[in-house]
């Protein structure tokens, strides 16, 4: 067969090229560029190779947040996809409640990131925040601007509160669409409450919480706004995550080269994560296919 | 094992029906005898499957109980019933292997772990999957995970009925064949009273000794086979039964002979019909064609060969109606009349058979 040779057809991807070279592959070399030279100031740039990969790579307080940063993602996983999947498992599955319950659980994620935080900034508050003073009148010491347990809890429960509905409503679906035949044949054999959700519904629901997860890990891997309102990384360094110190050290301190290697590390750690996910996912699918 | 006895039931999916029309399945009593192989005949949404998860269980009827072995159970789950059931579309447990499907029904039961296997392998045996035993059920053809539906269901020994619900829709034609043989095979051993819904008629002639037909949520006729065909007691199962069909001309009759539009067609028995719209229904095996003298005037459309026998086309006193002819035989030139051979004829009045009050030549 002879090809058709239209060299025409190069300007059908030239406004992809162009999207994709301003809003990614620029940027990112920007900060390539930042990340292996060095300034003191009046625009003046120095090569120091890989100077600053070195440093951050030594660098206890990088691996400190990196820590936080993880055990965070690690908590918020353990908490938000198995309450999400109790939550899926009570919904209601038809009628007039089963919308109702979906839109109630869609309003927290329809709040912007940085309303989220001041609403549990406020509510946190021992003087007027009505979580914060109740907790204080029934005399536990709660202070998430003083105490880095506290902080950390309110974090914490600020995400499950933000993000527990995306799993929910993920796992939701995936149950959804278990025909009622499984559920008739359970019965038929016998099969107890846990044997069901073990050898139907958490099977049927693997895809979509492989989704959630993978989405709820990204996010949270990520997180800047919420407790950057909430709790500003503090007290102390004690919920200071990745983004927020990487800001702190790009835009606070000004330290740019070292802050564009850190951001190219946690570029590949992310790119990493995902293939990792990706591999998984693409072999759940073989599975099925086979 | 157990007599299972249906006393008044009826079920509704509306919560608060309103009349006979709202009910899925109306007033019903039966006994399903112990041991008996039942089929299930309707067309889609009759009310079979209805019947079916009723009697399993899985649905509690409006109205009505059931019992078996006079043991009322209306109310009690389907745990309790012991009763296995084979589905339209195939079940199987993904993440577990064949082997632990077939298990499962036992194992949930607390069996003997060298009971369960040995009667996981004989079942392997009977569905043909003894080599597959070890692999996982996810990605197996959905012939082969019917197959494991069937299993498990036929696993159990203890059960009270078996019931099948379409179970061989998604089977492949020369396993279907097989299976089958395979099931009446399983029931001629066991003895369980065996419940199978389809809508094919072949499927329910060939597995069951009773036939039971329904249309409309109503059972219109339970017979043999032969008895279905020879004297359905409604015009559903005349025509759902048979292919093709039986043929039905409006008539008036009396006494002993009907008359379709101008000509008259003998009866051979003497009938007594009301007010309603009176039919008389003769299979395509029992109209003879022939050229002038008596008969039904008729125009021949065309003859299709099927192999064993010729469906002649016909249109005769304002309908299609069908006439079935041996392979040998030829249509007559010129064929324009059709009569019937009088003891294949059935009269029905508003779709429902009426019993001759005598037949001539028997009676005297």
């Amino acid at each position: 067969m002879n090809k058709t040779v239209n060299q025409k057809a190069w300007f059908l991807v030239l406004p992809v090229l162009l999207l994709v070279a301003f809003s990614a592959v620029i940027p990112l070399m920007t900060v390539v560029n930042y990340s292996v030279q060095d300034t003191f100031g009046n625009n003046v740039f120095y090569w120091v190779g890989l100077e600053w990969y070195k440093e951050m790579a030594l660098s206890e307080r990088m691996w400190n947040a990196l820590g936080r940063q993880l055990i965070f993602s690690m908590v918020i996983l353990a908490i938000e996809v198995p309450l999400g999947i109790l939550v899926a498992l009570n919904m209601p599955k038809k009628g007039f409640w089963a919308s109702f319950c979906l839109v109630v659980m869609s309003l927290p994620l329809l709040i912007p990131w940085n309303v989220v935080g001041t609403i549990w900034q406020i509510f946190g508050r021992v003087d007027i925040g009505l979580l914060g003073y109740t907790l204080d009148a029934l005399g536990i010491d709660y202070n998430y601007t003083q105490d880095s347990i506290a902080a950390w809890a309110t974090v914490i429960v600020m995400d499950v509160w933000h993000w527990t509905s995306l799993v929910a409503l993920l796992a939701y679906a995936g149950l959804q669409s278990i025909p009622d035949a499984y559920y008739q044949a359970a019965k038929i054999d016998q099969a107890s409450r846990w044997k069901v959700f073990r050898f139907i519904e958490l099977p049927k629901m693997a895809g979509v919480l492989m989704i959630a997860i993978l989405l709820r890990f990204m996010d949270s891997f990520m997180i800047y706004t919420e407790p950057f309102v909430v709790t500003g990384g503090g007290p102390g360094n004690a919920t200071t995550f990745l983004s927020i110190d990487l800001v702190k050290m790009a835009l606070g301190q000004f330290d740019l080269g070292p802050a564009a290697a850190f951001s190219i590390m946690y570029f590949l750690v992310i790119l990493l994560i995902c293939w990792v996910f990706y591999t998984v996912m693409i072999n759940l699918d073989k599975r099925d296919g086979v | 094992m157990a007599k299972i006895t249906l006393d008044n039931l009826a079920h509704s999916y509306l919560k608060h029906p309103k009349d006979e029309g709202d009910f899925a399945l109306k007033e019903l009593n039966h006994d399903w005898i112990d041991g008996e192989a039942y089929a299930l005949l309707g067309a889609s949404g009759c009310g079979k499957s209805t019947l079916l998860n009723i009697i399993s269980g899985l649905l509690h009827p409006s109205q009505g109980r059931i019992l078996f072995d006079d043991k009322d159970v209306t109310q009690a789950p389907t745990a309790e019933r012991n009763i296995a059931q084979v589905f339209q579309f195939p079940v199987v447990y993904d993440t577990m292997t064949v082997q632990d499907n077939l298990a499962f029904p036992l194992r949930n039961r607390g069996m003997d772990e060298a009971y369960v296997a040995q009667r996981v392998q004989e079942i392997a045996r009977v569905i043909g999957m003894e080599d597959q035993l070890r692999r996982k059920a996810r990605g197996l053809t959905a012939d082969a995970k019917q197959k494991i539906s069937l299993g498990r269901g036929m696993v159990r020994k203890d059960v009270n009925a078996l019931l099948f619900d379409e179970p061989l829709t998604v089977i492949d034609p020369h396993m279907k064949w097989e299976l089958r043989t395979q099931l009446k095979q399983l029931h001629q051993d066991f003895g369980h009273t065996m419940i199978y819904v389809t809508h094919d008629q072949t499927e329910a002639l060939t597995f069951a000794d009773k036939v039971v037909v329904m249309y409309d949520g109503r059972v219109v006729q339970i017979g043999t086979p032969q008895e279905l065909f020879e004297r359905p007691a409604h015009t559903f199962v005349g025509y759902f039964i048979g292919s093709p069909g039986m043929n039905l001309f409006d008539a008036e009759i009396s006494g002993q002979t009907a008359r379709v539009g101008a000509a008259e067609v003998d009866l051979g028995a003497v009938y007594e019909t009301g007010a309603g719209r009176v039919q008389i229904g003769v299979r395509p095996e029992f109209v003879h064609l022939s050229a002038g003298g008596e008969g039904i005037p008729a125009t021949m459309n065309r003859v299709e060969d099927v192999g064993r026998h010729k469906i002649a086309r016909i249109d005769a006193a304002g309908s299609r109606i069908a006439a079935i002819l041996s392979e040998e035989q030829r249509v007559p030139a010129g064929a324009d009349r059709i009569t019937f051979d009088p003891q294949g004829i059935n009269v029905y009045e508003n779709d429902w058979r009426v019993v001759p009050t005598a037949r001539v030549g028997e009676a005297a």
